[in-house]
């Protein structure tokens, strides 16, 4: 009997409670959206992993001896993962759309204004203010920040945020087009754009130096993000390091997500997780997302008061970052009006931009409440 | 004539006319994939095919032309 007992013991089953099982189940159901729906697969499979692994008896985060503590603590908490998937988005974006149609970075920066709305509605239903940041910066649609940002401001925010980031950045098809018709009109998303013009090497090279100047200039705080998001794309732009922007962009990229996608699961055992702020955050996710392609959309009207040629007011919701998803989504919705107009190129422009905006944004918050 | 121009810079995915083709205006001619879309070109006006200047594969930036019309 005893040795039955102590069997018992070590197979642990006594160490589980009802909310072990709940987050087995939203495990599962997150490797079905994962496998089954191709929802941000990358991300959500290893997530969904580790959500099961520490809602499992087992010392696995247990602080300075498990094996997803050592990976969240070095690659998390020490804020080293977040950059490194920055340097590798560098290395994969064409900022081309962005330098022959600077106006859009207005737009990029037009779309944040979804975080600061969040991060009030945040406030409003009770977060204390390190929490509320990091829930107004999913409206930035980017994990990668959202994550940087928990990290260093609220790390019992990781998790859930990082979830409701990735479910909503799955389902921006979703989520943009009502919007975005909403706030137009049938004959301003029938509005062709004027071909871009073609950006020399020079101005390419140039381009993320000078960004980064001024950006750490003013946000020094955006530094480590946007050091390294630069960096990818002068490792890019630069036509003679191509094994490292290749690297960068797959190999690396690919390790790194790996390490993150498992520990950041693993910050989400059931008592952390199962508490009534989760619908909150979920909630002011899809506000947070509403909004910044509603503020994207506004800019852009706000801009054509002042042009003369005029831009389309769609691809101000591609400022939400999202990247290119969002550009698709805008490209889809101006076709269904007029079949012939190509947004898809013009899109792009906001929506880089808009990964520059998020870091900013998060720049910001960091250097007002840290 | 007119001819068949790229709206967007993209690679040619599928060429849908062969050379003597009568095409009517808003015809689909090609299609560009660019960023994992497929991007239908339409033909601008009536016309018959007399050359296709591109190959599936290509990349191909905008203003450039796919098809000329006769």
């Amino acid at each position: 009997m005893e040795l039955f007992q102590s069997m018992w013991t070590s197979m642990a089953f006594d160490n589980l409670y009802w909310g072990n099982f709940v987050m087995w189940a939203i495990a599962f159901i997150f490797i079905y959206l994962a496998i089954k729906k191709g929802f941000e697969p990358l991300l959500l499979l290893p997530i969904a992993f580790g959500i099961l692994l520490v809602n499992l008896p087992s010392d696995i985060m247990t602080p300075n001896q498990g094996l997803l503590w050592r990976f969240y603590h070095y690659g998390e908490e020490w804020a080293i993962i977040p950059p490194l998937i920055f340097l590798g988005i560098g290395a994969m974006t064409d900022f081309g759309p962005v330098i022959a149609n600077p106006k859009t970075l207005l737009l990029g920066a037009g779309a944040q204004g979804g975080v600061y709305v969040t991060f009030f509605g945040a406030l409003a239903l009770g977060f204390n203010i390190d929490q509320a940041a990091v829930i107004g910066i999913i409206g930035g649609a980017d994990g990668p920040t959202t994550i940087f940002l928990a990290s260093k401001l609220a790390p019992e925010m990781m998790g859930i945020c990082a979830v409701a980031a990735y479910s909503y950045m799955a389902l921006v098809p979703v989520i943009l087009p009502p919007v975005m018709k909403l706030l137009t009109t049938e004959e301003q998303r029938k509005i062709r754009m004027k071909s871009l013009r073609k950006v020399s090497k020079l101005e390419k090279i140039f381009f993320p130096i000078i960004t980064v100047i001024i950006i750490i200039l003013i946000v020094p705080d955006a530094a480590a993000l946007m050091g390294m998001f630069c960096f990818g794309n002068l490792m890019r732009e630069s036509g003679v390091v191509e094994r490292l922007s290749l690297t960068a962009q797959n190999e690396l990229m690919n390790i790194v997500t790996i390490f993150l996608g498992i520990s950041v699961g693993a910050t989400m055992p059931a008592e952390v997780f199962l508490t009534t702020k989760v619908i909150g955050v979920f909630a002011l996710g899809m506000v947070a997302f509403a909004c910044a392609a509603a503020c994207g959309v506004g800019l852009a009207h706000l801009l054509n008061l002042f042009l003369k040629e005029k831009i389309n007011p769609l691809i101000g919701a591609a400022g939400v970052s999202a990247v290119p998803m969002a550009a698709r989504v805008v490209h889809k919705v101006g076709s269904e009006a007029d079949k012939k107009n190509y947004l898809l190129m013009h899109a792009m422009g906001p929506n880089v931009a808009g990964v520059i905006g998020t870091a900013v944004a998060a720049g910001m918050f960091l250097s007002v409440l840290k | 004539m007119a001819n068949v121009e790229s709206p967007m810079a993209g690679k040619v995915w599928k060429i849908l006319v062969k050379v003597g083709d009568a095409i009517a205006e808003d015809d689909e001619v090609i299609i560009l994939e660019a960023l994992k879309m497929e991007n239908p070109v339409f033909a601008p006006e009536d016309g018959v095919v007399k050359e296709i200047l591109v190959k599936e594969g290509q990349q191909v930036e905008e203003g450039d032309i796919l098809v000329s019309l006769e």
